[in-house]
């Protein structure tokens, strides 16, 4: 183990680049699965005939798949079918793409979690059904369903290190390279890395601890 | 096109059932594995010493916050680093061990904590030892809890396994890339290997549904 | 609960094969564009290379920069297409992913240590030879591996994905059991982590492994020849002329000669 010749600054700016990489990926990826997972489970919570079904199915089809697949799959083996997505977008989209899955089954049980007396008085109140969901249970839900949508952010981060399957140049894969430049190096950067990736999620499962803590 | 060829099932037949056997194998063990040291830092996390509470809480906070890649690398490169050579397909899956295991740890002592306190007094008080109130108050409660749990966190395995491709552990993953540089029929190779995995994933969701909704009913 | 079972997964493999289809069907193949002037239009090259390969295309951590003969080809195919070395952009590739990406358009072309061979031929079209390796075998010092013949069912044999090394290793010593990794650097990490026996690749890329870490050498020689060639994306005539036309003006003007000598220390025979 060599930590003095692993840490210096061009090792280390290394590092840091491949997790400017890995936050922005995590970060858009973070914003496209909320609104897919909000979406996909507003629908098969609302029980629209077909939509609903045909969603669920894709949804539990999705969410039973391992990740590291779809990343590859969109990456390289999609485009043999015409659809060509550059690497960074490749792993954003199969992250999206699953993530929103598993999202979106915190916001329909988020939704189904929503006391059905409220949803009654609501209704009998004049509001069309559109409206209750919107004004009434929606907002319900959202503050009920933080904790959990926290927690799958926090797993949604560690995921994108699976993109080195398809070569993009994020953290665990620049602490490959770094690796593979002396074996003395391996573990003065699996620890920086994983320094990296603890500090950034541990202070994210903090906030949603206060969010938990704050419903009750 | 030749986009929709499936005959490669056929033609390698022998690669898919290796890969799929050895992703079943790396679940199961990943599974064994992961109860046993998920229980023990459970176990620690209740102890009634200080001590061995902060040791079980750093392992859980550190391994839930780091991706799985670390950990199997830990065991791919990391350890050999050090000098002790192991197989890839070994590394691999006790990288899943050590990772599932925070998390089963966390399901586990979940389960025992949700067992109110006041019953497990009032059957000690009632005149049962401590085995006995375990056996028949606080475990019957708190499987209901940890048994959906812990066969998600089996879901999980299966599907974590496939990191094993990225380190040559011979699992479905690897072979789909092995059968797809032989044949250049990518989408095929990749989709069979999807409904593969779905083939493995599916029935285990739909138990731990059954599980869900026939304890939530219970209660 | 069985029955439902069997429907829901029935449902999924459906539902997950018709998007896929509907993909396949809706976009069909990109169409054929020719490689050359989609180039000339971009006003930039794309070449698909290794960023783990000594001497051939290793990425510097120090400076992110990717160098290597490999790279060196690229600029000057850069300059004579555009005029300009640095209108290239790197992309890197495995063993494992470089057909799929040139095929898919990810790539204009592969300079990436790659073997011509008549199976590759269906898939892409080659250049020249611009380098001629052969495959050999990389243990520790001191190891009882001394050549192909030493390679039975105890010994592990650790190569790359995708790899003509794969192929042939299979062929020459059936028995020894055989590990493919995703790229080279992951091979020899394992190799000195203790996980294999031998590693055999290409002689040129197990002398970059070598320089990096002396406690290991070649042994048993050469038992293939591996010419490697440029490829290119099937039905660009023009593209493999122009290559060739460079491959020929750099050994005319001495500059390949230079560049072989600077990566990899001897003049080429």
């Amino acid at each position: 183990m060599d930590f003095i010749g692993a840490y210096s600054w061009p090792n280390l700016r290394y590092l840091l680049q491949g997790f400017w990489i890995t936050v922005q990926v995590a970060g858009l990826s973070i914003l496209f699965s909320f609104i897919i997972g909000t979406v996909l489970g507003t629908v098969r919570y609302t029980r629209v005939a077909f939509v609903s079904r045909t969603v669920a199915i894709l949804v539990d089809a999705i969410r039973n798949l391992p990740l590291l697949l779809i990343i590859f799959f969109i990456g390289m083996i999609l485009p043999q079918a015409g659809i060509r997505i550059p690497t960074f977008w490749a792993a954003v989209v199969g992250l999206s793409i699953f993530e929103g899955a598993m999202i979106s089954e915190i916001v329909r049980s988020g939704l189904v979690s929503v006391d059905k007396g409220q949803i009654e008085a609501a209704r009998a109140s004049g509001l069309s059904y559109m409206q209750t969901l919107r004004h009434v249970i929606l907002p319900l839900a959202l503050r009920r369903m933080s904790p959990p949508m926290v927690s799958q952010f926090i797993s949604l981060i560690k995921d994108t290190s699976l993109a080195i399957i398809i070569s993009l140049p994020e953290l665990m894969r620049n602490v490959k390279i770094l690796s593979g430049s002396s074996f003395s190096y391996v573990i003065p950067a699996l620890v920086f890395a994983s320094l990296l990736y603890f500090t950034l999620n541990y202070s994210l499962s903090l906030v949603a601890k206060r969010l938990e803590a704050r419903q009750i | 096109m030749n986009l929709w060829d499936f005959s490669i099932l056929i033609d390698y037949w022998d690669d898919f059932m290796a890969g799929l056997g050895r992703t079943v194998l790396a679940s199961l063990l990943g599974l064994i594995g992961s109860l046993v040291l998920g229980t023990l830092i459970a176990i620690l996390r209740i102890a009634p010493f200080r001590i061995l509470n902060v040791v079980g809480t750093v392992y859980v906070e550190f391994i839930r916050n780091i991706p799985l890649l670390v950990t199997v690398f830990f065991f791919f490169l990391g350890v050999p680093a050090l000098g002790i050579a192991m197989e890839p397909f070994t590394a691999g899956t006790l990288g899943l061990i050590v990772y599932t295991a925070a998390f089963v740890a966390e399901s586990i002592r979940a389960g025992i904590q949700a067992v109110p306190s006041g019953q497990s007094e009032a059957a000690r008080s009632s005149g049962l030892s401590y085995i006995q109130t375990m056996r028949y108050i606080i475990l019957p409660q708190a499987v209901k809890i940890v048994l959906p749990a812990i066969g998600n966190q089996m879901i999980n395995l299966v599907k974590n396994s496939s990191v094993l491709a990225v380190i040559a552990g011979l699992d479905l993953m690897y072979y789909a890339d092995i059968i797809n540089l032989k044949t250049f029929k990518g989408i095929p190779v990749y989709t069979l290997v999807a409904l593969f995995y779905l083939l493995l994933t599916i029935p285990l969701s739909q138990a731990v549904h059954y599980m869900e909704r026939r304890f939530a009913k219970s209660n | 609960m069985n029955r439902k079972l069997s429907r829901t997964f029935r449902w999924s493999a459906a539902v997950l094969s018709l998007i896929i289809m509907l993909i396949a069907a809706g976009c069909g193949s990109s169409g054929e564009v020719d490689t050359l002037e989609a180039i000339k239009k971009r006003g930039k090259l794309v070449a698909g290379v290794k960023y783990d390969t000594k001497l051939f295309g290793l990425q510097d951590p120090a400076t992110g920069q990717v160098e290597g003969f490999d790279i060196d080809m690229a600029k000057a195919l850069a300059k004579k297409i555009l005029g300009d070395e640095t209108k290239l952009e790197l992309k890197e590739v495995t063993s494992k992913t470089r057909i799929d990406m040139l095929r898919n358009g990810d790539i204009d072309i592969i300079i990436a240590t790659m073997t011509i061979t008549e199976e590759r031929k269906e898939q892409v079209d080659f250049s020249d030879v611009y380098f001629e390796a052969g495959q050999s075998l990389l243990v520790k010092k001191g190891s009882p591996i001394t050549g192909l013949e030493s390679l039975n069912k105890d010994t592990k044999v650790l190569t790359v994905k995708g790899s003509t090394s794969a192929q042939n290793i299979r062929e020459k010593a059936p028995d020894a059991e055989i590990l493919e990794f995703e790229n080279y650097q992951d091979a020899f990490t394992a190799l000195r982590a203790g996980q294999g026996d031998a590693l055999t690749t290409d002689n040129s890329i197990l002398l970059g492994m070598q320089k990096q870490d002396p406690n290991y050498e070649l042994v048993g020689g050469n038992f293939t020849d591996e010419p490697y060639g440029m490829a290119i994306k099937k039905g660009n005539p023009e593209f493999v002329k122009t290559v060739n036309e460079l491959l020929k003006e750099m050994k005319e003007s001495g500059e390949y000669d230079r560049l072989y000598e600077q990566w990899m220390g001897i003049k080429p025979e």
